[in-house]
């Protein structure tokens, strides 16, 4: 398996198959792990820096089984490649732009992958659609054991695994569970996921737009608090209590939505179809709040005319590195939207 | 124009919106209400700069301490903490001995109040080299804490000394 390869279809955590699909898009952990006998990366120079790189490459490689995984150089890797991680939710934005040795397993169905030399030496990360975080705690747990078998990592006793960023000491947890807002958002009760979250020491972020809206009314929770709470305790907050909430206030919206603005909303649902099924060019931003509003509709029973892997596919494929390795050449700004207006309407018609 | 946020009806409105559903109509908002209906984002709730910044302010204006956290240096690593400032990094896992003073207050500050690690502990414990170093780094805070006639903090080390010696 390669980027080429994985770059045509659509990663497991976009599939709609997991629990409470209809809101939750997917969950992820992120273990933020550092090996005991070097220095944090900001103070490594570049032969340190890649000698600790060889030393986790070979690692991890001895842990992948069978093909199960590739390893791609980031640092090697052309821009285009690059973003594609970042959009495939691979790698952070971080590790695509930044330098020096550094790297990344991918797992063949991207439900794993493993950053190598980003702000801390091993970044694990497990992704899934829906909500099933139990799964997927049992998944990394158990991998950072066999990890920490043949890795020593930077423990201490009192203040647990010891990252980069003192923010991210103790259990170095990252729990963010992506979810689909569109009828709390139109019917402007976000403030009520918002506040809940607030009050849980939650953060909430748009999933894409930069800082001004949230373009395809996605959001991801995220936990900021990593000592005195156990992993188990952390993912209980998600589980038991902000994601059901969560989940409870945007069916109540949709439902309300359905009930009070029927008119409204199938307007909505079938002018995004309109849009995205005739457009001879659109932008990044625009499709996704489209496409939002199909999703909406399909879920909501208003609208069958798309199935639900042409709507992740797309959710996907709209985005500028995607587009550009579909081409398999760089396309400028105005180029991607023609050819993501092209790719609507063929897979819309 | 001078709008007052339609919402909380106090602060200066700064975000006007055009609604269109369910149907077309402006709203005029403060920053605060609009980040709160979700209508914008601020980047996050509190950077880890801006708790140091806040912290090194307070240290600067307390006389009574001998060494000023500027001074503070990792004797592992060489990083200090405007190095810290600058990149929002540690130098080594030993910074958060070294550098304690400083990071304590704030690990507290980002993480609820808390200063004891509560979750998974490494498989390969290797209990006997943990053991040494925990007690190396131990005896050397209690050394610390008389030397700056932390009696109470000195007290707990001693215990926890006694107790894991005895483990
Ligand atoms: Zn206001
Ligand atoms: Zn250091």
């Amino acid at each position: 398996m390669n980027l080429d390869q994985l770059s045509t279809g659509t990663g497991e955590w976009l599939s709609n198959q997991g629990p409470d699909s209809d809101v939750v898009i997917s969950s992820r952990i992120r273990l933020a792990r550092n090996v005991a006998g070097y220095p944090f990366l900001s103070t490594t120079g570049d032969t340190e820096r890649m000698e600790l790189y060889r030393t986790l490459e070979e690692a991890v490689s001895d842990l992948i089984r069978d093909d199960e995984a590739f390893v791609v150089d980031v640092d090697d890797a052309d821009e285009i490649d690059r973003q594609l991680m970042v959009e495939r939710h691979l790698i952070s934005r971080q590790h695509a732009t930044g330098d020096g040795s550094r790297g990344v397993a991918i797992w063949n169905d991207e439900r794993r992958a493993i950053m190598m030399n980003e702000e801390d030496h091993l970044r694990i990360q497990v992704l899934r659609s829906g909500l099933q975080l139990e799964h997927l705690w049992n998944d990394i747990d158990e991998f950072d054991n066999r990890l920490s078998k043949v890795l020593d990592f930077a423990y201490d006793q009192q203040l647990g695994f010891l990252t980069a960023c003192p923010t991210n000491v103790g259990t170095g947890i990252r729990v963010s569970v992506m979810v689909h807002l569109p009828a709390l958002k139109l019917t402007q009760e976000l403030d009520r996921v918002i506040r809940a979250a607030r009050d849980m020491r939650l953060a909430v972020r748009g999933m894409f737009g930069e800082g001004t809206d949230a373009a395809g009314d996605l959001y991801q929770i995220s936990n900021q608090t990593t000592l005195g709470k156990s992993e188990a305790e952390v993912i209980e907050q998600f589980d038991q209590d902000i994601i059901p909430k969560v989940v409870d206030y945007e069916r109540a919206a949709r439902g309300s939505l359905t009930k009070r603005h029927l008119h409204q909303l199938d307007d909505r649902i079938f002018r995004a179809y309109g849009i995205l099924a005739n457009a001879r060019t659109i932008g990044t931003e625009e499709s996704l709040a489209l496409l939002s509003h199909l999703r909406m509709g399909v879920h909501t029973e208003r609208f069958n005319g798309i199935d639900f892997q042409t709507l992740s596919d797309l959710f996907l494929h709209v985005q500028p590195a995607h587009l550009q390795k579909t081409a398999s050449r760089p396309l400028d700004g105005a180029a991607r939207s023609i050819a993501r207006s092209a790719l609507l309407r063929e897979r819309l018609s | 124009m001078n709008f007052l946020c339609q919402k909380c009806n106090k602060q200066k409105a700064a975000v006007h919106i055009m609604d269109t559903f369910p149907e077309k109509r402006e709203r005029h908002l403060c920053e605060d209400c609009a980040e709160q209906e979700g209508v914008i984002y601020k980047k996050s709730d509190e950077t880890t700069n801006e708790l140091l910044q806040e912290f090194l302010s307070q240290q600067k204006t307390s006389t009574s301490k001998k060494v000023t956290v500027e001074d503070a240096v990792c004797d592992e690593c060489g990083t200090t903490i405007r190095d810290f400032q600058a990149k929002g990094q540690l130098g080594c896992p030993h910074c958060y001995h070294s550098l304690r003073r400083v990071i304590m207050p704030l690990i507290q500050r980002a993480h609820e109040g808390a200063d004891q690690h509560v979750g998974k502990v490494p498989v390969r414990a290797d209990e006997q080299v943990r053991k040494q170093t925990d007690l190396l780094r131990l005896r050397r805070e209690l050394k610390d804490a008389v030397d700056q006639e932390n009696y109470e903090l000195a007290a707990r080390l001693r215990d926890e000394i006694q107790s894991l010696e005895s483990a």
